[in-house]
């Protein structure tokens, strides 16, 4: 059993098409960019720092898929799970590490219990998961906009200057977290290039987990109850409370990314943020090879850089090609919403038994 | 003109290869009605593909042989010349829209129409209908079968009996309709509807329509037939009037085969006395297999076959006895009753399963031959883990190591133990399967159609290690197979199903008529002998 050559073709299969297409087209505009006289090292600096914020909201598209209830469009569940966890760290009086990991720890509580609720929905809609999702996360959007407004917190770091409610950017530079895991053991290379050493530990870190999860018992039970339940159901596995425990485990992991995005990013963003948050995710997880119904780890490690560093790179470059006009915006939309469009297509329907 | 409405001509078809039609010649004559039998895989469904021109037929290469219809040699493309050809067909599951009533079922598409207004604008497709002519059309189509229902009735909420009948309807009121097929008509009418009906397709038949009448009711045949064609295997084995020939008669030739069973006892084999199995009125309610009421005990170190037509419920007990399909009634298993509707109790119970559905329910076809093998045990013993506290990792060199060894023992061919099951042959999925069963340590196995779509080569293999395990491992196995030769080589006892319940239970070595006749539900086998 000694490995194998594998042809050119074999390879393209493995790796896929679409990815590879991806990771031409990227060179190819890191190439450009250099030619239009923009610095690819604060391309790719940027690249890499984008790549660490997404990284652990692309990997909570991970269980799910795996379980059978396709990427988690319902993202924003987790995220706003997240972001209560942050302001109620900020509301208690945490600062710095104290407050990332409370904001952690918190937000940790809160997505296992709404995780387990949301899952017990999509076990009562089967067949159209993906779309309950998105429809999920687009109203748990709206109903936290209420409460952003009627929560009844006294922090002034978080307040509006007049009248009630928490504002719509929270900064996290005035409790001392901002890019606080960034920071940590990063290092630069000449005058354009940082590297988040900290961040892109802490999502290695979870890869691993994740990783290390579907190698155990629950893990391979999570796996074989999305491909095929007439087979798991055979082998005595209870379909359901695998699939509410993979949307538990998806919940979480969307509520830790948005931690880390929010760090990274300085300001805890509420309100309409969440909303299309999901879509890159997804985005990602399918420009990095997986399937509507199967991933790895190694799909969103590929993914999120491959992802990141279009819309990081692409977009200087485009503004810089057409001067004048303001591409980006657009430019990200077709991108993403293309590439999800694809992946879509893609999908098997009615699944497999 | 002769009176031959339909004659088939030396026709052969083969799928890829395979040949499942050789030389059929068949001639149904004007006002006959033609009994065509045969096990499940005879060839019946073929012949009537080719004669409705169906695309299945027509995409594989077409078929040799020559269709003749009053004595011309006529083309059949598509199920639409059929239809102009004067042949048509009464379905087994009947496609009428419960919504609609009677006589809009009967003239469906085939409407008779009124210009209006609109329509001389518009066309014919606007052309209003004309329900008064519908509606007389369809009583005289029904008066025609005796029945007396009001034609504009309905659908819905309309007993089976009359369902059947308003399919017929359907074909008669077609005008020049020379040939109608019965598929199983009567499988699901009670037997006062079933009579009606026999009635009826012996008043068509009288009328001038020639009736090609597909049942496994030998007894129906006998009593509504006027020729019966026996098929076996592809090839035709004769066709008698019905007078010179029986129900027992028929059963023989149905069943029949040159070979001779090969079977041999081991010595030391072990069947003791004790019931490892008792199954009391069990029903299961799985769609196509329906179990209604089975009684069936199995003592330990046996091997049980269960046979019987495909639809009469044998594939349901194994499912039903696993919870993959629901069930009600009791079944003790080593002296304590099992659970049922819950697999994983009954897996733990120390009972394990190969399912007929290979790539459905029997393996994870992207995932790797070694977690397919251990997967169940891992599961569900907790066999082939680490255990490190809080979370149970999977052992990746002791899964591997006893792939490996499964893989030799069982001659899986593969390239090793890492590759997908999907891209496996037939017969090395089945094993594969097995193998996963026995990683389960069970003290009873069940199979069904464990032989189901693997070439004969493999087939042999199957069984021989079936009978191995039995032989040498003592394991009770119950075997549920829709090839009767293939039980008759290895089990001990067959137990035939029929309508959902235990028509008989046989020994190997039993007559082919007494098989024939249990498989259609007649069980007083020792009086007709004698009669």
């Amino acid at each position: 059993m000694e490995e194998k050559k594998l042809s050119p073709k074999e390879i393209v299969g493995k790796i896929g098409l679409p990815t590879i297409i991806i990771a031409a087209f990227l060179v190819f505009i890191l190439a450009l960019g250099h030619f239009m006289g923009l610095s690819v090292a604060t391309l790719l600096s940027d690249t890499v720092k984008r790549a660490g914020m997404n990284g652990i909201l692309v990997l909570a598209m991970l269980p799910s898929i795996q379980s059978g209830t396709g990427p988690n469009f319902a993202l924003p569940i987790g995220v706003e799970c997240g972001l209560f966890g942050i302001v109620c760290a900020i509301e208690f009086g945490f600062t710095g590490w104290g407050w990332f990991f409370m904001s952690i720890l918190l937000s940790i509580i809160l997505a296992t219990a709404v995780g387990y609720f949301y899952g017990k929905l999509l076990n009562a809609v089967k067949g159209s998961e993906m779309t309950i999702a998105t429809y999920a996360g687009f109203s748990i959007t709206a109903f936290m906009c209420l409460l952003w407004l009627l929560i009844p917190f006294k922090s002034p770091n978080m307040g509006w200057f007049i009248g009630q409610g928490l504002r719509e950017t929270i900064q996290l530079d005035v409790i001392g977290a901002s890019m606080i895991l960034n920071d940590f053991l990063g290092f630069s290379i000449g005058p354009n290039f940082y590297f988040p050493t900290g961040m892109i530990l802490f999502f290695l870190l979870f890869c691993f987990l994740v990783g290390a999860f579907f190698k155990s018992k629950h893990g391979i039970a999570i796996s074989a109850v999305g491909s095929s339940n007439s087979f798991s159901e055979a082998s005595g596995l209870n379909i359901n409370r695998n699939r509410i425990l993979a949307n538990i485990l998806s919940t979480i992991l969307g509520a830790i990314g948005i931690v880390v995005y929010s760090q990274s990013y300085g300001y805890a963003q509420l309100y309409n943020a969440p909303l299309t948050m999901a879509f890159a995710a997804v985005a990602a997880i399918l420009i990095g090879g997986a399937s509507a119904q199967r991933a790895k780890v190694s799909h969103v490690i590929l993914g999120v850089f491959l992802f990141q560093g279009l819309l990081t790179s692409a977009l200087p470059v485009a503004n810089r090609v057409f001067a004048g006009t303001d591409l980006s915006e657009v430019m990200r939309m077709v991108i993403q919403n293309g590439i999800i469009l694809y992946a879509l297509t893609q999908v098997r329907k009615g699944g497999k038994g | 003109m002769s009176d031959n409405l339909l004659e088939f001509k030396n026709v052969s078809k083969s799928f890829y290869g395979n040949q499942v039609l050789k030389n059929i010649n068949m001639t149904v004559k004007k006002g006959e009605v033609h009994a065509l039998i045969g096990e499940n895989g005879a060839g019946k469904s073929t012949l009537m593909n080719i004669l409705f021109g169906m695309p299945a037929i027509h995409e594989t290469g077409g078929f040799e042989g020559a269709v003749e219809i009053e004595g011309k040699e006529t083309h059949i493309r598509s199920p639409h010349d059929a239809m102009l050809e004067g042949i048509g067909m009464v379905h087994q599951e009947f496609m009428l829209i419960p919504g609609f009533t009677i006589a809009e079922n009967i003239k469906l598409n085939r409407e008779i129409t009124t210009k209006n207004v609109v329509s001389r604008v518009l066309g014919k497709r606007m052309e209003g209908l004309n329900y008064k002519q519908m509606n007389a059309d369809a009583q005289k189509a029904l008066k025609t079968l005796d029945m007396d229902i009001e034609s504009y009735t309905q659908v819905a909420g309309l007993p089976v009996g009359h369902m059947q009948f308003i399919e017929i309807a359907r074909e008669i009121d077609k005008s020049g309709i020379k040939i109608l097929v019965f598929d199983e008509p009567t499988a699901v009418l009670a037997d006062a509807e079933a009579q009606n009906l026999l009635r009826a397709i012996r008043r068509l038949a009288d009328s001038g329509i020639g009736i090609i009448f597909i049942s496994h009711r030998l007894e129906e045949i006998v009593s509504v037939a006027d020729t019966v064609t026996v098929l076996r295997d592809g090839t035709h084995v004769a066709t008698k009037p019905i007078q010179e020939t029986s129900a027992v008669d028929i059963a023989r030739m149905m069943i029949g085969r040159a070979v001779t069973l090969d079977r041999e006892e081991a010595a030391d084999r072990m069947v003791s006395d004790e019931v490892v199995l008792d199954i009391r009125d069990l029903h299961v309610n799985m769609p196509g297999e329906q179990v209604k009421g089975i009684e069936l005990s199995v003592r330990k170190g046996e091997i049980m076959g269960i046979g019987g037509l495909a639809g009469q419920g044998k594939l349901g007990i194994a499912n039903g006895i696993m919870g993959i399909y629901p069930s009600k009634g009791q079944v003790t298993f080593k002296g304590k009753e099992l659970p049922l509707n819950n697999s994983r109790q009954v897996i733990r119970e120390g009972v394990a399963f190969v399912s007929e559905d290979r790539k459905g329910v029997g393996l994870l076809l992207d995932e790797s031959i070694e977690l397919n093998i251990c997967f169940t045990a891992m599961q569900n013993q907790d066999k082939f883990l680490k255990n490190y506290g809080i979370i149970k990792m999977r052992d990746a060199k002791e899964i591997r190591d006893h792939a490996k060894q499964m893989i030799a023992d069982l001659d899986i061919r593969c390239t090793s133990s890492q590759q997908h099951t999907g891209s496996l042959s037939g017969g090395n999925q089945q094993k594969v399967c097995v193998a996963r069963a026995l990683t389960q340590k069970p003290d009873l196995l069940l199979v069904s159609e464990p032989t189901r779509g693997i070439d004969i080569g493999a087939k042999k293999l199957v069984l021989d290690l079936l009978k191995r395990l039995n032989q040498e491992m003592g394991m009770t196995i119950i075997m549920t197979s829709s090839e009767l030769a293939e039980l008759r080589t290895i089990c001990d006892k067959i137990a035939i199903v029929c309508d959902g319940k235990v028509a008989g239970i046989l020994n190997p070595t039993d007559s082919d008529e007494a098989f024939g006749l249990m498989m259609s539900g007649i069980t007083d086998i020792e009086e007709r002998r004698e009669a």
